[in-house]
């Protein structure tokens, strides 16, 4: 524990003092984390640097003391899904299962500036999620029922309300898909979607944790249905406990340990306009329009849609996505026409077969993953990497991911969480 | 704009086309065991590279066709009719 201690003092306390102190000497910041030699032998091998992988290692050493752990990425720290996503918190999903899930992560994300000593900018500036059919509104009743069984706020409200809400919105009837009524779901809201990544890296290095960047697995070593270490572009390294953290990736990173999984990537496309004067107070989904929008605290709108047509790896751009988009956005807020976008980009997008992840151990001892994250993976960080740090350190699957595990396809007790989870982010 | 080369229609825009997925052996369901059957269901190789798969030309000749694709850049090697029998 020294060492932990030595780390926090060398790199001080983010705060309004420490802001100011370096404001009048000019000293330079320490960097946020440190580089370590990639040692031989670890007690955790984490294979992702992104917000789950960091969480997971995060939660390891401050919930369970477990220290002696590494994070390799093949690029840099939060180069993939956790930079790629659309910031978007909540926890209104279909299932009792889900919803507690992510209700859990949103109680994590409301304290996490607090813990982490960083701020992630959290906005709960809540969330609404349009209807514009019969059957979508009866599916958003279901989901608001549900939702306060489990005790999250969020209620069905008619197209009034949603004008309130958002005047900009387009909810005449002479609309092509007219507004029925909105799931408002209050307690969602937005991140900074890198400053979550820095701040879960900084906090876990500073409890001793080794973060290696440019570090790509190439192998995973199995010995007699045991996981016993990992091969690198820079090296070997043993370790009894392998964990899968990886999205876009996740099914070739765990065939290299023999295990199959019910995956399929595919690439979503998003979009960011130019900065304007804050004008949308909530984040807005639209399913039968294909795409979500939020105003960052820069000004800019961010645009999200489903996932492309086709599986793929490659994250190019298309512009049918583009052509789309603009249309679906136009119709919603026809004030927008004038904005230009900025530039669009797309992330990988391991889809399972139910819309619910795949955590926890496999059939290879030692090997644990935490995969198959969909559309859904960045608002479940937090969660996903205190649950997956109990799993390792307690050798148990708790209770709040007992439902997600892998053998789930095999036992046909699929989770179902499409109806939340197809395109409401 | 990815152009697929449909073998009747010629190269026509994607968005004319269903994505099905990738082709597996279908196991005999008189025979297949429980796990077999689920395997079949849910596992999928998601090849990062080149790989077979099956499209359906929705708004166009609405037949099924096999396409060779690389999934990392979208390249098209490939196309051939379905047949009763494609195989992997």
């Amino acid at each position: 524990m020294a060492e932990t201690r030595s780390g926090r003092t060398r790199q001080g306390r983010y705060s309004a003092l420490a802001l100011l102190r370096h404001g009048v000497t000019g000293n330079a910041w320490s960097p946020a984390w440190r580089s370590h030699e990639l040692k031989t032998r670890y007690q955790v091998i984490i294979i992702g640097g992104g917000i789950h992988g960091l969480a997971t290692a995060y939660y390891l050493a401050r919930n369970h003391g477990i220290t002696d752990v590494v994070v390799l990425d093949k690029g840099y720290l939060g180069g993939g899904g956790s930079g790629r996503n659309t910031a978007i918190l909540r926890a209104n999903y279909l299932t009792p299962e889900g919803v507690r899930f992510y209700d859990r992560s949103l109680e994590l994300y409301g304290k996490l500036a607090e813990d982490l000593n960083f701020n992630v900018m959290f906005s709960r500036r809540g969330h609404l999620t349009l209807a514009h059919s019969d059957a979508s509104l009866r599916t958003m009743r279901w989901r608001a029922e549900v939702n306060k069984v489990c005790g999250v706020d969020s209620d069905v409200i008619g197209p009034e309300d949603v004008k309130q809400i958002v005047p900009d919105m387009d909810t005449t009837e002479a609309a092509r898909y007219p507004i029925l009524g909105a799931l408002y779901h209050p307690p969602g809201g937005t991140v900074r979607h890198d400053a979550v990544v820095w701040g879960y890296a900084r906090a876990a290095d500073s409890l001793g944790v080794h973060l290696q960047q440019d570090t790509e697995v190439t192998g995973i070593d199995v010995s007699a249905g045991r996981v016993t270490g990992v091969r690198t572009t820079r090296g070997d390294i043993a370790a009894p406990i392998v964990i899968n953290a990886t999205a876009g990736w996740a099914t070739l990173v765990a065939d290299m340990a023999g295990v199959r999984l019910p995956v399929q990537t595919f690439p979503l496309q998003a979009a960011v306009t130019e900065p304007v004067k804050p004008f949308l107070r909530t984040v807005v989904v639209s399913g039968t329009l294909h795409v979500y929008v939020s105003q960052t605290a820069r000004g800019e709108l961010v645009f999200g849609a489903s996932v492309d047509p086709f599986a793929s790896y490659s994250t190019r751009g298309s512009l049918e996505f583009t052509e789309g988009l603009a249309g679906h956005v136009l119709q919603l807020m026809p004030s927008l026409a004038k904005l230009r976008l900025l530039r669009q980009w797309a992330g990988l997008c391991d889809m399972t077969p139910d819309f619910a992840p795949i955590m926890g151990p496999t059939n290879v001892d030692g090997f644990l993953v935490d995969v198959g994250w969909g559309t859904y993976g960045f608002k479940a960080g937090p969660v996903a990497g205190e649950a997956m740090a109990e799993c390792v350190a307690t050798g148990r699957t708790p209770q709040i991911i007992s439902s997600f595990g892998l053998d789930r396809f095999a036992q046909g007790c699929l989770v179902g969480e499409k109806g939340a989870a197809a395109v409401g982010h | 704009m990815i152009l697929l080369p449909c073998p009747w229609c010629g190269p026509r825009d994607s968005e004319e086309f269903g994505y099905v997925g990738e082709i597996g052996a279908r196991p005999d369901p008189r025979t297949a065991t429980q796990q077999q059957w689920r395997d079949y269901l849910y596992l999928r190789r998601n090849v990062a590279g080149w790989a077979s798969e099956r499209w359906y030309h929705r708004m166009g000749c609405r037949r099924y066709l096999v396409i060779e694709r690389d999934s990392t850049t979208n390249e098209i090697r490939q196309s051939r009719p379905e047949t009763p029998r494609s195989k992997p």
